[in-house]
């Protein structure tokens, strides 16, 4: 017994000093940043008036806001109607999962990129409508005049790309509902919508938390599909940080918006924990 | 399975979040590392290493970057003090923010035995008595053609002599002719549009760069670019390169840099012409590009990287420069008979260019170190704001203005060609 009581401590060292290291520094270092004005000097709020006073700020908050308003909830629908298929599969469950699963193994930038070449004005739906006679030639889809077919080929990206996480984590919360709960069900005749919402639902509460956090947290951090759709047409949160790191050099301004993300994303964690929070382990 | 508890929760979000802001550096020993920003398309890498740089005789090690991370890890070497980067390839501005950290290049000039254009050299200076960079090539911003496009041209106009009106009135008959606008600009994310406004149109229209910013001719510029944008294809807003649209025919007739038209010129050379930008009510605006060669302090072998320099400067290395990049010689040279189609096109237009009657060269901004980006920023938000959003020209031109001026007192800089060029810091009136 003895020898192994530091045993947990020594396995947790390497990721503690990693987690140290390479995230808690550079977040202090960030915050710092972030407070101090350009040359040094005391506490200041001035990268954050720049950041508000910057006439992108007002769209990058309100897109941002809006694509992750309108994705995260598509994606959970999508999702769990994804999650009941794949448990109703009788025979290899495993191969429908893993096809579903492809996008993830795509990065951002690249998912970005296919749909890119799918709208582009050179790009393949064109090529096909145009081939069909549908429309008299190329025509440029993704322009910033009009800016909800640039929202809608980001949403679609999106959604093809990231609802397998949340399929994913959903799966796995499924298969630890015991079925017996579902036969009981039948046998009083309950509908298979009434199951969905009676059992299925509430026992997955934990594992839709999970997979709620972690997508809306990644839906604040959109960049690379926006980057590559609509460029500098459609602003970003993510989008913004980037530029001021390196387009503006004002790492002040870079690191205002990047604590900015952090807020919402703890404040959006923070509520979903709250909402979805197990309410039986408090009776109990 | 999957349950993930509180703990866990937070790292993944502080690492999500904290992961953009992690910088990564990787530090190679032996070659020289040769940091720069230009020849950064793909294929212009590959052959600057194996063209180029090939013919040193010792490995050296060219990587390309885009302006931001070429800077932040120049600034991030000076401010440590040492650094693996051997040798700094970059546009003047890029190079005058960090003028203290660069090592006396003098000498490099004479060892090299080349004739090195006079008033580049004196660029090089950055305002110090010290050799800071040595010119290593020059390009400039011209107009390109689709030769279908010659047709509509209207009527009396010269193609060596255009102005804007005539330009917009060439637009407008295309655009009525095949039923789509035919102009093209690089507006996107990584075209160069801003250089379009500080080199070209506000010299030919104010006759200035910043200090008229706000002026009442700069007023009537914007109104006539609302007109030009009018007749310039909407998917000019994300164009890079515009090589790519000419060569697909979505577009006819674009500015564009020199080096981002070669591919079209140099791939169907009997398809296009280039000719001078048009000129405004006060002038031919024109931004000749001036790209140089430092040696950092922080260098781990300063004397290999002079020897790099001035072998960079021989007119045979220049040659072989132009034909990989594009971009012309800053030394003597005799240009062989051999040379693309590029050069040719472009030659005779940049030449025609600077040597137009009314031409009003115009610098890239000068002094302003790391506000740079600001700076371009500042004009590319007018744009957008004025262009793309329509606002008021008067309210968003008195609102820019004032980020100009703070930028340009920020920097303390003096204004810059053609403004007059004064001890003083640069205002906008």
């Amino acid at each position: 017994m003895r020898e192994t009581r530091w045993l947990p401590y020594a396995l947790l060292l390497p990721a503690t000093a990693f987690l140290l290291a390479f995230f808690l520094l550079p977040f202090i270092e960030v915050a710092l940043n972030a407070f101090t004005p350009k040359g040094g000097g005391p506490f200041s709020l001035n990268h954050f008036r720049t950041m508000i006073g910057d006439w992108k700020f007002g769209p990058a908050v309100r897109n941002t806001f809006v694509l992750t308003l309108i994705i995260v909830p598509l994606q959970t629908i999508l999702a769990l109607a994804l999650a009941n298929l794949v448990m109703k599969v009788q025979r290899r469950a495993d191969v429908l999962l893993y096809i579903l699963t492809i996008p993830l193994g795509i990065s951002d930038l690249a998912a970005g990129l296919i749909w890119l070449a799918i709208f582009e004005q050179t790009g393949y739906l064109n090529s096909i409508l145009s081939g069909l006679g549908v429309i008299p030639g190329p025509q440029t889809i993704l322009s910033y005049q009009n800016m909800w077919v640039l929202f809608a080929a980001v949403i679609l990206a999106e959604v093809w790309r990231a609802t397998a996480i949340m399929l994913v984590i959903l799966v796995a919360g499924m298969g630890l509902i015991p079925r017996e709960y579902y036969e009981a069900a039948e046998v009083f005749g309950a509908s298979a919508w009434k199951r969905f919402l009676r059992i299925t639902l509430p026992l997955l509460k934990p594992s839709l938390q999970t997979a709620l956090i972690l997508r809306t947290i990644l839906a604040f951090e959109v960049f690379a599909i926006v980057a590559a759709l609509a460029g500098t047409n459609l602003q970003v949160l993510m989008g913004e940080t980037y530029a001021w790191q390196f387009d503006f050099q004002d790492n002040g301004v870079a690191s205002a918006y990047a604590l900015l993300i952090l807020a919402i994303s703890v404040g959006f964690t923070v509520l979903l924990l709250w909402a979805l929070r197990d309410r039986t382990g408090v009776r109990a | 399975m999957f349950r993930i508890n509180k703990g866990q929760r937070l790292a993944v979000l502080t690492a999500s979040v904290l992961m953009t802001t992690a910088a990564t550096g990787v530090a190679k020993a032996d070659p020289l590392l040769f940091w720069s920003t230009a020849a950064t398309p793909v294929e212009e890498t590959k052959m600057m290493r194996e063209q180029v740089l090939a013919g040193f005789g010792k490995p050296v090690q060219y990587l390309a970057q885009d302006p931001g991370p070429f800077a932040t890890r120049i600034g991030a070497e000076a401010q440590a003090g040492k650094g693996t980067i051997g040798i700094i390839g970059g546009l003047h501005g890029e190079l005058a923010s960090f003028s203290s950290g660069f090592v006396d290049l003098s000498d490099v000039v004479g060892k090299s035995g080349a004739k090195v254009n006079g008033a580049y050299a004196a660029l090089g200076k950055l305002g110090t008595s010290e050799q800071k960079y040595v010119p290593w090539m020059q390009a400039t911003y011209i107009m390109a053609a689709n030769k279908k496009a010659l047709q509509y041209l209207p009527k009396g106009a010269d193609l060596n002599n255009l102005t804007y009106a005539q330009l917009i009135e060439w637009g407008k008959t295309m655009r009525q002719a095949t039923g789509s606008p035919k102009i093209g600009l690089p507006a996107g994310p990584k075209g160069l549009i801003h250089r379009f406004f500080q080199g070209y149109l506000y010299p030919s229209y104010t006759g200035s760069n910043v200090v008229k910013f706000r002026s009442p001719e700069a007023e009537k510029m914007w109104g006539d670019f609302k007109a030009l944008w009018a007749e310039t294809d909407p998917g000019s807003n994300n164009y890079g390169f515009m090589q790519e649209p000419l060569m697909a025919g979505q577009v006819w007739v674009a500015w564009e840099h020199t080096a981002r038209l070669k591919d079209a010129f140099d791939k169907m050379p009997d398809d296009f012409v280039a000719f001078p930008v048009p000129a405004g009510p006060a002038g031919r605006g024109f931004m000749p590009v001036v790209v140089g060669i430092s040696v950092p302090k922080t260098s781990p072998d300063a004397a290999e990287a002079k020897a790099l320099a001035a072998y960079m400067l021989k007119p045979e290395t220049q040659i072989t420069t132009l034909r990989v990049t594009g971009f012309f010689p800053v030394v003597d040279v005799t240009l062989p008979a051999d040379m693309p189609p590029s050069v040719r096109l472009s030659g005779a237009a940049v030449a025609a260019q600077s040597s137009a009657s009314n031409a009003k060269p115009s610098l890239l901004p000068v002094g302003l170190g790391d506000l740079n980006g600001k700076f371009n920023k500042a004009f590319s938000d007018t744009f957008q704001r004025i262009v793309l959003r329509g606002e008021d020209v008067k309210a968003v031109l008195a609102q820019q203005g004032d980020v100009v001026k703070s930028i340009l007192d920020e920097a303390k800089a003096p204004c810059w060609a053609p403004d007059p060029t004064t001890q003083n810091v640069c205002t906008v009136e």
